[in-house]
């Protein structure tokens, strides 16, 4: 029957080099969700600060700095890392070209850096006298200037935005990879920093006042909420071009990283927004830290299935 | 001056002469390629047909590699030839990331990007392309796409309507043309690449980019370090590396 000889008649590769794998591997996407950690805690931050009183967040002060800066050299270290020539990276300081998302991102990530180690030294410096030791000139200079990091956080803030969407025009520049090619990668990358931001802030916010807690559950909750509703939009309606259907078509065949999608999908954004939206009427620190948790775990997933499977269709 | 290729699938017999040609002009690695010829079977036995696709680097007018290089290693010479500095390149695989046609690759030797060049230091002599040379049946047309007395502007004049590019959709503006191709031929979408033993050889893929034997903190000691000793096994790394003429 012809319809049994379809299949067959259609074209095959018989010989053919071997093709590259997953380029952008593990690395990227600790490097991504490490930037969405470190920028989103600056922004659901300046969202605390703008609802409540300092008094209320009593560590906010010297945590949000300090959560971001690990976070940013987390981002930065495996930057570096996923470079093959990584002393080279001086190069895009040198030699840069504007046209590239790359060149952009990395200065503005590394001046972003460099205000949030200042607002770190500062709020060190004003919070915990004695640390990292008794006599640090350092931290003593960020004492005596707490008025400078009043005046650099709103810049800061509103670097954070661009920092943290910044990779979605990576992605957009990546023509090979047409799943990136998507307006909504760059409300994903947003989204994804007001979910690590609300879910970094949640583990330090134990002696905060219950009304700045059930905020950080509010932002976790919406964030959690639309990451999921973004993902589903783009899984099963965002048929825009026969590369990324093909690509999804993959993943919806119970191909590799189906498992790891929904686990992702499941264990970052369903369980977690359940329990924020739960953890806004009973106040329980132990259960919003658990949803924390997940929620970074699952972006993690996320963003890692999202990362690697436009990789697999062959370009040529 | 905008230089050009065409490749006429019709001409061409497959023999790969043009891949070997360009491997030893360019001395490309083991494990990698600036051009290759994909065999692509088409139809059921008896009546099937076999086409020959080599591909290379369209040096695209409006080439997304150069776009999204964040040193310029990737930048366009006057004749339109879409070169690479490998010298500057910090090899973040950008350019791997953004070629639609999948013509760049992460040299094992430098594990910096590396693609076809229409072999500019040729170009540059007056000479033409390696690959160009050695083709016995002329199928690879290479010259001036912008004087129109040129071989290959009137090649694409006289073959009109029979001329392709790969992927216009992508609005690259390729400036490497095939004759006699197809949907089959042409879109890897449309093609079968079953991964595993087929009629010649092991369809599969690099399980790493670059040089396998360079990890993460090699790449860190690697300005410290004598050079190491390479030879083209070192970049081998198939699924058949340990049963290598065994099947």
């Amino acid at each position: 029957m012809v319809e049994h000889g379809i299949h067959a008649t259609q074209a095959v590769v018989t010989l053919d080099v071997a093709l590259p794998g997953i380029i952008w591997g593990w690395m990227i996407t600790l490097n991504m969700w490490a930037k969405s950690v470190g920028t989103g805690v600056i922004l659901v931050g300046a969202f605390l600060l703008y609802r409540h009183k300092k008094e209320e967040m009593p560590n906010l002060r010297w945590t949000m700095p300090l959560i971001s800066f690990v976070f940013l050299n987390i981002f930065l270290l495996f930057t570096l890392t996923d470079l093959h020539h990584p002393y080279r990276m001086v190069n895009i300081f040198l030699h840069p070209h504007w046209t590239s998302a790359i060149t952009v991102g990395a200065w503005m990530a590394s001046l972003f850096t460099a205000l949030i180690t200042v607002m770190l030294i500062i709020g060190v410096g004003e919070e915990l006298p004695g640390v990292p030791f008794k006599g640090c000139k350092l931290t003593a200079w960020g004492s005596k200037n707490g008025k400078l990091y009043d005046k650099i956080f709103p810049f800061v803030v509103f670097l954070a935005f661009p920092v943290t969407m910044y990779t979605a025009i990576i992605m957009a520049e990546s023509s090979a990879r047409e799943l990136w090619q998507a307006p909504a990668e760059v409300m994903q990358m947003i989204w994804a920093a007001l979910l690590a931001g609300s879910a970094g802030l949640i583990f330090v916010s134990g002696k905060w006042s219950k009304e700045a807690r059930h905020d950080l559950a509010l932002v976790l909750a919406i964030a959690t909420l639309f990451s999921f509703l973004m993902y589903m939009g783009e899984y099963f309606f965002s048929f825009k071009s026969s590369e990324a259907e093909a690509t999804l078509a993959y993943v919806h065949s119970g191909g590799a990283y189906n498992t790891e999608f929904w686990f992702g999908m499941v264990l970052g954004f369903v369980i977690p927004f359940f329990l924020a939206v739960s953890n806004m009427k009973s106040d329980n620190k132990t259960l919003l830290r658990f949803a924390a948790l997940l929620a970074l775990i699952g972006l993690y997933m996320a963003k890692d299935v999202w990362l690697k499977i436009p990789q697999m269709l062959p370009l040529s | 001056m905008k230089l050009g290729f065409l490749v006429d699938l019709n001409l061409c017999m497959g023999c790969k002469g043009c891949e070997v040609a360009c491997k030893v002009e360019n001395e490309v690695p083991l494990g990698s390629w600036r051009l290759r010829v994909k065999y692509i079977d088409i139809g059921t036995f008896p009546d099937t047909s076999r086409s020959f696709t080599p591909l290379r680097c369209n040096h695209c007018e409006n080439a997304p590699c150069e776009r999204i290089c964040p040193v310029s290693a990737l930048h366009y010479l006057e004749n339109g030839i879409v070169n690479v500095d490998s010298s500057r390149c910090i090899g973040c695989a950008g350019c791997m990331m953004a070629c639609p046609y999948g013509a760049i690759y992460m040299d094992p030797e430098t594990n910096t990007a590396d693609k076809c060049t229409y072999c500019a230091h040729r170009i540059e002599s007056g000479m033409m392309p390696a690959c160009v040379v050695v083709c016995p049946v002329q199928a690879n047309i290479f010259g001036d796409v912008e004087d129109d007395t040129s071989h290959i502007s009137q090649y694409i004049m006289e073959h009109q309507g029979a001329v392709q590019v790969r992927k216009p959709e992508k609005h690259t503006n390729p400036k490497h043309y095939y004759v006699g191709g197809g949907t089959q031929t042409l879109d890897p979408l449309a093609q079968q690449r079953l991964e595993g033993y087929n009629l010649f050889n092991n369809i599969t893929h690099l399980k790493h980019v670059g040089n396998p034997n360079h990890g993460v903190i090699d790449r860190f000691l690697e300005p410290f370090e004598a050079e190491e000793k390479l030879d083209n096994r070192s970049f081998i790394d198939f699924d058949n590396h340990e049963s290598e003429g065994g099947h």
